[in-house]
């Protein structure tokens, strides 16, 4: 891990000599501060209590290229299945890292949906505002994205607007002459009681190593409504490190699904600041593994003022030899009274070899508050198994069913059709049966 | 608010201290003084080696720092570690016992004569960790189990120490164990033959008298195949102004069939409502279960300024269980990190874990325990159910729950709730003309009831005192 931390200390000496004018803007202040953390604090270790059960070491041990080559192209037709739909959404599509126009659909009407790079060049006033104020950049893997932060997703939606369309964002990486590293870096800032709709996807396309350490940061002023849904299905040779922060102001309401079927390592770090009264934050996921893939799901809620909600629920199945990290935590700070709080994490494991570490905390320093969390472990119901072979249904199927009625909690809020039905034929894929689960 | 005056302004009942003429160890910590105490407790040459094998591993080791407390950490060559009450002899009647320490256990309201003809309670008395007192030996004598102090089984029972001390609790096991293995000076050492039902309730009572001296107090207990046996465990010490240690040991092995309860109230010295002195309470606590073998822990902590204790079990045979029922009341500056370790090993392994934790004034509590599932136990089942209640807005309650499991056919369940007192609660019991004092006394003992009805029946009224005491009043 060190000789690739070097490689990256130096190569932010010759990313910093490309930027030119930039240098001058306060967010590249953000980048140097950011550097020193990282080369004080290095990657992330098991003795760390964070990463207790989530070894970086075989990952970081190899080498990555920083900077990816130059661009690949991509036809609309090699990845039409990534998408939602053709038309009916608002794309940013990057490849390598490297913004891809001709597979993008951005606006400027209305509300801003472009890339972070124009951000940075056209709205340095929501940049400097926003960027690097919201992410945890005392993290050290948060803090060497901010040093290298250059590309990524940028939503900017002011008052009282709602986006018609989902909006969709998409990192494709190829194969080049090296496993590639890439650091995404998204800025979604929503408006008073104005509405938006994100699916965000990370998608391998090559045979080599991938590392997606990508860092977003959602700021919902009051009244916002966001829903953001994270797809990670990836190739056994990609990685992702996601860390998502959001910031939520007086009656704002963001909900984030994190859907995990596949990866190598998936950490997913998604932290939510309750700053007003009356947020509301609502927290999904599912992760369906096999083989020898592992998902580590860290999420802390903080509620920083009175009278706000947060509702999480986690589900997890997990079969070969998966693995499966749960770290839950609801932070209730002092004076922070009528705090409702609400965690849930309830996984199924299919197979011997597969294991479960889960940790759901509650750290709490106010009295009157209402805080709990369950979390169980367990197996297919064998009575309702029985119930369905008996009436004719096979035992792949009868369980896959089983299996669908367990997560189900966890999809039924999403809005989107197109994205249910998609979740429904990745489900189906996943747990290998030919069953239609739009029931 | 006046209410919460009141509670701070609640006593520590048991906060005297005993003038006994004291042996003190120089302060300090050395492998001389090592010496010095095995020296004097006149130890065979194997026991030193295993102390000095200790103490160079705890050389090497750092103090923990990951558990939710904070706490100027000791001084630990500014620590005595040896204090034994003068002129102590073997004691065979109570007539021996020096009076002014009789006119402290009155004071304890643990009448040593009282209670041996009254309640039958076995009582092996521990003060500054040398044992003084052992009632009823010679009668469980006759049916073959051992209840003495450890340092005398070490010269009388040599065969029994050597084979099962440091097996359940290594010496290196972590800072405090390896502390403790290295100086540790008195404490229980039990032993209940194959097939025998210890007839009643052992008990040891410990006291930390003696200014600037640490508490090291190491307790074994054997449970051979088929034998049940019930123990209970009570602490208290004097206010003082600087911080006292105690860092104990406790191991329990359940051999096939065996079943052992192990029930602690433990009421160290707190510290005063400024949160000024108190005892640190470092205890490692661990049973093994082998075939068909249960181990229950019961605690009900109130005292200590500092709490770090985790009573665990290693569910190592088939079909064994273990049971972890604990109530910890912190209040003023009290901080406790406690809760317990289920690593179930063997096959049809089950364990419940019921935790109750009460927290008022500028306090925090903290549960932390592990529920871990190996490979090879095939049907494991594991019941947690952990549950804070505040009183008063400055306290805190974290739960920090570590699950791992490693095998398919595990069934885990974790629970959770943080509340304060509900309000309805409170204003049926008004309705009723209950007052609001009583009503949370009412509505705290019936919290705690789960725990408290698996304590033996003379320390479930004490428990319950105590839990009034602790709480008069906290909530307004």
């Amino acid at each position: 891990m060190d000789v690739f931390k070097d490689k990256l200390l130096s190569s932010f000496i010759v990313f910093e000599n490309q930027l030119n004018g930039q240098k001058k803007q306060p967010f590249h202040q953000k980048r140097r501060e950011a550097i020193d953390v990282f080369e004080v604090k290095g990657f992330p270790t098991v003795k760390d209590e964070e990463w207790k059960y989530t070894n970086l070491k075989p990952l970081f041990n190899k080498d990555f290229n920083v900077f990816h080559p130059g661009e690949d192209s991509l036809e609309f037709s090699d990845i039409r299945r990534f998408f939602l739909s053709e038309s009916d959404t608002y794309k940013i599509v990057f490849i390598n890292g490297i913004f891809a126009s001709w597979l993008s659909s951005t606006t400027h009407q209305n509300y801003d949906i472009c890339t972070f790079s124009a951000a940075l060049e056209n709205h340095r006033d929501v940049v400097d505002k926003y960027a690097g104020s919201i992410a945890r950049n005392q993290e050290s893997l948060t803090a060497l994205n901010t040093s290298f932060a250059k590309e990524g997703a940028f939503i900017n939606i002011p008052d009282g607007k709602v986006v018609d369309r989902p909006i969709e964002v998409l990192y494709f990486t190829t194969d080049s002459d090296n496993n590639t590293f890439i650091q995404p870096r998204n800025l979604v800032v929503v408006g008073k009681n104005a509405e938006c709709c994100i699916v965000e996807r990370h998608q391998s396309l090559g045979k080599q190593l991938t590392v997606n350490n990508s860092v977003t940061e959602v700021m919902a002023h009051a009244g916002a409504q966001v829903t953001y849904h994270k797809i990670q299905n990836d190739d056994d040779n990609a990685s992702l490190i996601d860390s998502t922060t959001i910031k939520q102001e007086r009656d704002s309401k963001v909900t984030v699904h994190t859907f995990s079927f596949g990866g190598k390592i998936t950490r997913n770090n998604l932290e939510f600041d309750l700053t007003e009264a009356g947020a509301e934050a609502y927290l999904y996921g599912v992760s369906i593994l096999d083989k020898r893939q592992l998902v580590d799901n860290h999420t802390i809620v903080n509620h920083m003022v009175p009278n706000c909600y947060s509702n999480e629920l986690y589900k997890g199945i997990y079969d070969d030899n998966s693995r499966g990290v749960f770290n839950g935590k609801i932070h209730v700070h002092p004076h922070a009274v009528k705090t409702n709080a609400f965690q849930e994490n309830n996984n199924l494991l299919l197979s011997d070899k597969a294991s479960i570490d889960t940790k759901p905390q509650l750290e709490i320093y106010a009295d009157d508050v209402k805080c709990s969390h369950g979390c169980t472990i367990g197996q297919l119901d064998e009575d309702a198994l029985f119930y369905l072979r008996q009436r004719g249904i096979g035992v792949k199927e009868a369980q896959a069913l089983l299996m669908l009625a367990f997560t189900t909690d966890a999809l039924k809020e999403i809005k989107i059709p197109e994205l249910k039905s998609k979740l429904n034929r990745l489900i189906a894929r996943k747990l290998n049966v030919n069953l239609d689960f739009n029931l | 608010m006046d209410i919460l005056e009141k509670v701070t302004n609640s006593d520590y009942k048991y906060g005297f201290y005993t003038k006994i003429d004291s042996d003190k160890a120089p302060k300090g910590l050395n492998e001389d003084i090592i010496r010095f105490i095995s020296a004097k407790k006149e130890e065979p040459e194997w026991m030193l080696e295993w102390r000095l094998d200790a103490f160079r591993q705890w050389q090497k080791m750092e103090e923990p720092n990951w558990a939710h407390v904070k706490y100027q950490k000791p001084d630990y060559q500014d620590i005595s570690y040896y204090s034994a009450p003068k002129k102590k002899k073997s004691l065979d009647s109570l007539d021996e016992v020096d009076p002014e320490l009789l006119k402290t256990f009155e004071k304890l309201g643990i009448s040593l004569d009282e209670q041996k003809r009254l309640t039958g309670v076995a009582v092996d008395v521990v003060v500054d960790s040398v044992s003084v007192k052992t009632t009823f030996r010679e009668k469980l004598a006759e049916m073959g189990i051992i209840f003495c102090a450890i340092s005398d089984a070490v010269k009388e029972y040599p065969e029994l120490v050597k084979k099962y001390i440091g097996t359940v609790v290594p010496k290196g096991d972590n800072f405090f164990a390896a502390l403790n293995s290295a100086v540790f000076t008195d404490g229980s050492f039990c032993y209940i033959p194959k097939g025998v039902k210890c007839p009643m309730e052992l008990s040891t009572y410990f006291r930390i008298n003696e200014a600037g001296t640490g508490q090291f107090e190491r307790t074994l207990l054997i449970a051979d195949e088929g034998s049940y046996v019930s123990y209970l465990e009570g602490c208290t010490a004097p206010m003082r102004d600087e911080n006292q240690l105690h860092a104990a040991v406790v191991e329990l092995v359940a051999l096939d069939d065996a079943e052992i309860k192990y029930s602690t109230v433990q009421n160290w010295y707190p510290g005063n409502k400024e949160g000024k002195g108190g005892v640190f309470n470092f205890v490692t606590k661990r049973g093994i279960c082998e075939r068909n073998a249960k181990i229950s822990w019961t605690q009900v902590e109130t005292g200590s300024a500092v709490t770090w204790k985790y009573p665990s079990c290693i569910l190592k045979g088939d079909n064994s269980i273990g049971e972890f029922y604990s109530v910890a009341v912190t209040n003023n500056y009290q901080q406790a990190d406690t809760g317990t370790k289920m690593i179930h090993l063997g096959r049809n392994t089950k364990s419940t874990i019921i935790s109750k934790g009460i927290c008022a004034g500028n306090s925090e509590g903290s549960y932390r325990g592990l529920v871990k599932i190996g490979p090879r136990a095939q049907n494991a089942r594991n019941f947690s159910e952990c549950d804070s209640l505040l009183m008063g807005n400055a306290c805190g309650s974290h739960t920090f729950p570590y699950i791992e499991i490693k095998n398919k056919s595990a069934k885990v369940e974790h629970e959770a709730t943080t509340s304060k007192i509900g309000e309805d609660q409170l204003f049926y019991c008004n309705q009723r003309g209950i007052p609001t004092e009583e009503a949370i006394a009412l509505i705290v003992n019936g919290y705690c009831k789960d725990v408290l009805n698996q304590l033996p029946m003379e320390f479930a009224v004490e428990a319950q005192k105590l839990l009034e005491v602790s709480l008069e009043g906290s909530v307004g």
